[in-house]
This record gives C-alpha cells, sequence and structure tokens, in this order.
C-alpha cells in the first residue's frame, strides 16, 4: 500500500457497469515528508475519502477486493484515511 | 487506474480468438491537467470511446475484470468516458 492526497476527482458518465455508483478520486502518491513522489493516478475509494485528505491505496487486482462480491474493474482503490504518521 | 487520451486505433487481422470482437485503441497517459506522460498502450475498449477522447485505463490484471474480458490476454482496458477533471490546488 502507499501514502497518497487526494487532489481532485473525475467524472465519467459512460464507464463499466462495475464503476457504477462508485467515486473515482485523483491522487498524487506522497513521500515521508508529504511532499509529491510519482504520478498521479485515479482510484476508487471504497471509505469515502474526500479531496485534500491523506490516504493510503493499494493497488493491482486487490483494488476491487473492498467491494466483494462485487468485482469492479479497478486496479487502485483508497482503502483508509490517515489521521497522521510519523517516521522513524 | 490512468487518465488517457485516445490517439489512434490498432487494426490486427491475426491475433488471438479471444480478441476478435475488441476494439484496440492508442492511447497516450496524461496527467489531470491534460499533460501527456509515459509511454504509449495498446487498450481494448469496451465503452465505445473514439480517437480524441479522454478516458479511464485500468491496467494489469484487473483489466480482465472490464465487462465482456473475463479471461481475455489483455492488461490494459478501457472502462469509461472522462467527462469532467477536477483538481484542487493545494
Amino acid at each position: 500500500m502507499q501514502l497518497a492526497r487526494v487532489i481532485g476527482d473525475v467524472v465519467a458518465t459512460m464507464k463499466d457497469p462495475g464503476l457504477g455508483g462508485h467515486k473515482l478520486l485523483i491522487l498524487q502518491p506522497v513521500g515521508p515528508d508529504r511532499e509529491a513522489v510519482g504520478r498521479t493516478l485515479v482510484a476508487l475509494d471504497s471509505i469515502g475519502a474526500g479531496v485534500g485528505e491523506h490516504v493510503f491505496f493499494v493497488r493491482g487486482k486487490e483494488a476491487s477486493f473492498p467491494f466483494l462480491p462485487a468485482q469492479p474493474p479497478a486496479d487502485a482503490c483508497i482503502v483508509g484515511i490517515v489521521d497522521h504518521w510519523t517516521i522513524g | 487506474m490512468l487518465l488517457a487520451r485516445i490517439v489512434g486505433t490498432v487494426v490486427a487481422t491475426r491475433k488471438d480468438d479471444r480478441l476478435l470482437s475488441s476494439k484496440l485503441l492508442v492511447v497516450r497517459p496524461m496527467d489531470p491537467s491534460g499533460k501527456p506522460e509515459g509511454a504509449y498502450l495498446v487498450a481494448v475498449d469496451t465503452v465505445d470511446a473514439g480517437v480524441g477522447e479522454t478516458v479511464l485505463i485500468v491496467s494489469g490484471s484487473s483489466a480482465r475484470m472490464a465487462a465482456g474480458l473475463k479471461d481475455c490476454p489483455v492488461d490494459a482496458a478501457i472502462v469509461g468516458v472522462i467527462d469532467s477533471i477536477e483538481v484542487v490546488k493545494s
């Protein structure tokens, strides 16, 4: 899993039926000092995260597991909102 | 998932049987501001997207969970046509 900040959202009317009803958020992965690291991506939201929050997300096929038995076609999903973190 | 713009089409006569009815499109990933980034990809279209549109790409094994792609040999699928993108400046 990786830490990221939610920086925005996207709207798609025409989409796979499996994505219906799910929120699509834009994530910027961040490093330990909250600096942006790497490319932005779009993730499903399984826990009600919002823009501006720090979250952690899972990549790969596991991204659809929070919605079992449904299996939406997603390769990234937010699975936790971070209250705070400390390094070292 | 990645945001991408559709930049072209691919035609292949000889291909895996499970790709026979699939539409193949060339897409270029982009950041939320529209700036292209990364390498071009060939993706299977599942939502009737067309050249010039901004779309949502799902990659890896998750691509097979898109409608109609069960057990297909694909690792990138177009699963949505983007209407709008909103980014909040920090």
